[in-house]
């Protein structure tokens, strides 16, 4: 438990140091957004059809450029090295390790996107649908989306691979959450859509702090 | 039982079962695809609304069906891989992993040749095209992993944890595409229903089928064998196999050079 709670603390301080790093991706999916209208043209209406659909895919490309620091620093360092040997179970440091990364790196980007549903021009039940899969949404992109870095960290340049790898798996997620959207943009329930994202989440709690940790010993070798 | 499966873990039981597979495998495949191939193409009736354009179908669906096969094939020999440690299993799925991609590959390709005379357009979001074009991007995914490493026991593990998170999300992938599709329908184009297939064009069909599986198996098999001789280049058992440590090093290297 003490191991953990270090974990965490270790964690969210290097996090509060870098704080400028921690900028970057947030600042990449403003800009993206702020490309849409400028390329698809400034009516309001087009703008709230595809605008759940342009923050998702927004949130995922800059997701994906945040993510490799997820391990990246403490491979480097040797730290994941010692986790390892330390007699607390790999899986669960890898649990705190996924749960810290989502809190410090991604909760800003969700923080922020009022501001771009006001650009988008998107309704207020849509908003709420928004808010509601990026909650659901953004852990189960870093729980599987760490299996990805785990499985990169030892390479040069990982990045772009980590991309290719990722991108697809995410499909499902992103099917689901745009088409929540576009449930609330025409006043219908969504609950269907949200109970499957959130029962993606929770399989994926379950199983990928596994498949994370022997990727992690696979990619320390 | 278990301990003569256990047996071709070892790399020069598997080359001997690759060598014994491997003419059985060729012979069904010549004889099935050119059977299937000619039958299909060439005697089966034609269809009463497509006409002769429905004998895509010959290729087009064997390769289509092999794609999601071989993926699972890949995805079976990287668990068995990660849980009993056989090198021979990693060497088995990166074997088979580009066969497959050119199958999905092949699926698609045709698949959009029928598409243009049937439904006026080479491309459309249909459920299936879909997840067949996304199952393309996972093979890709497993195969760019494994060259991306230096260390080829280190890439065979990685590419197979790509491999099973990969087997595991194809259901949901194939799922959530359809019910997408499902809510878009207004606009696309509709398809003609899938007319139960008559006898005369089924049995080609199912030939072609076990012709394109044996053919996979036989692709898959070279490679293997290649696979096998590079990564135990330096053996003994290589050197003895293909006679005397000098010559057997230079006869292996030119055997992995001259197969593609």
């Amino acid at each position: 438990m003490v191991a953990l709670q270090s974990v965490f603390l270790k964690d969210v301080a290097l996090a509060y140091r870098q704080r400028a790093e921690l900028m970057q991706p947030l600042m990449f999916f403003v800009l993206v957004i702020t490309l849409f209208p400028l390329a698809i043209g400034p009516s309001p209406e087009t703008l709230q059809r595809i605008g759940g659909g342009v923050i998702w895919v927004a949130a995922i490309l800059s997701l994906l450029l945040g993510m490799e620091r997820m391990f990246r620093d403490d491979f480097a360092d040797g730290s994941l090295e010692q986790y390892m040997l330390s007699p607390t179970p790999l899986y669960l440091i890898v649990v705190v390790k996924v749960l810290t990364h989502w809190l410090m790196h991604i909760v800003p980007l969700f923080l922020i996107s009022p501001l771009l549903a006001l650009f988008l021009n998107l309704t207020f039940d849509m908003y709420v649908a928004l808010m509601l899969t990026l909650l659901l949404g953004t852990p189960l992109i870093s729980f599987i989306g760490g299996i990805g870095v785990a499985l990169t960290v030892g390479l040069h340049r990982g990045g772009v691979l980590l991309a290719l790898l990722l991108i697809p798996i995410f499909i499902p997620l992103l099917i689901f959450a745009t088409s929540a959207i576009e449930s609330a943009s025409m006043l219908l329930p969504y609950h269907a859509q949200l109970a499957i994202i959130a029962a993606l989440l929770l399989f994926s709690v379950a199983l990928s702090p596994m498949a994370i940790a022997y990727s992690l010993k696979v990619s320390q070798n | 039982m278990w301990k003569w499966i256990n047996s071709f873990a070892k790399p020069e039981r598997a080359y001997w079962l690759c060598d014994v597979l491997q003419n059985w495998f060729a012979g069904v495949a010549i004889t099935g695809l050119i059977i299937g191939i000619v039958w299909g193409l060439g005697y089966a009736p034609q269809d009463y609304q497509q006409g002769d354009s429905f004998r895509i179908i010959y290729i087009h669906v064997p390769s289509a069906i092999l794609a999601m096969g071989a993926y699972v094939a890949m995805a079976i020999a990287a668990l068995v891989g990660v849980v009993w440690q056989w090198r021979t299993a990693f060497m088995f799925m990166i074997a088979i992993a580009p066969v497959g991609a050119v199958m999905t590959f092949i699926s698609l390709f045709t698949g959009s040749f029928w598409g243009k005379p049937m439904w006026g357009t080479w491309w459309i979001w249909d459920a299936r095209l879909t997840s067949q074009l996304i199952l393309l991007f996972l093979y890709l995914g497993v195969i760019s992993l494994y060259t991306a490493f230096e260390d080829k026991q280190q890439a065979g593990k990685a590419a197979g944890v790509m491999a099973m998170v990969g087997v595991i999300n194809i259901p949901i992938i194939h799922f959530s595409v359809e019910w997408w599709n499902t809510l878009h329908q207004g606009a696309t184009i509709t398809k003609i229903g899938k007319p139960s297939i008559a006898p005369e064009m089924l049995w080609p069909l199912l030939i072609c089928i076990l012709g394109f599986a044996a053919f996979i198996g036989w692709v898959t098999i070279i490679r293997m064998k290649n696979e096998i001789i590079m990564r135990d280049l330096h053996r003994p058992w290589v050197a003895q196999r293909f006679g005397g440590a000098e010559t057997g090093v230079a006869e292996a290297v030119a055997n992995v050079d001259g197969q593609p």
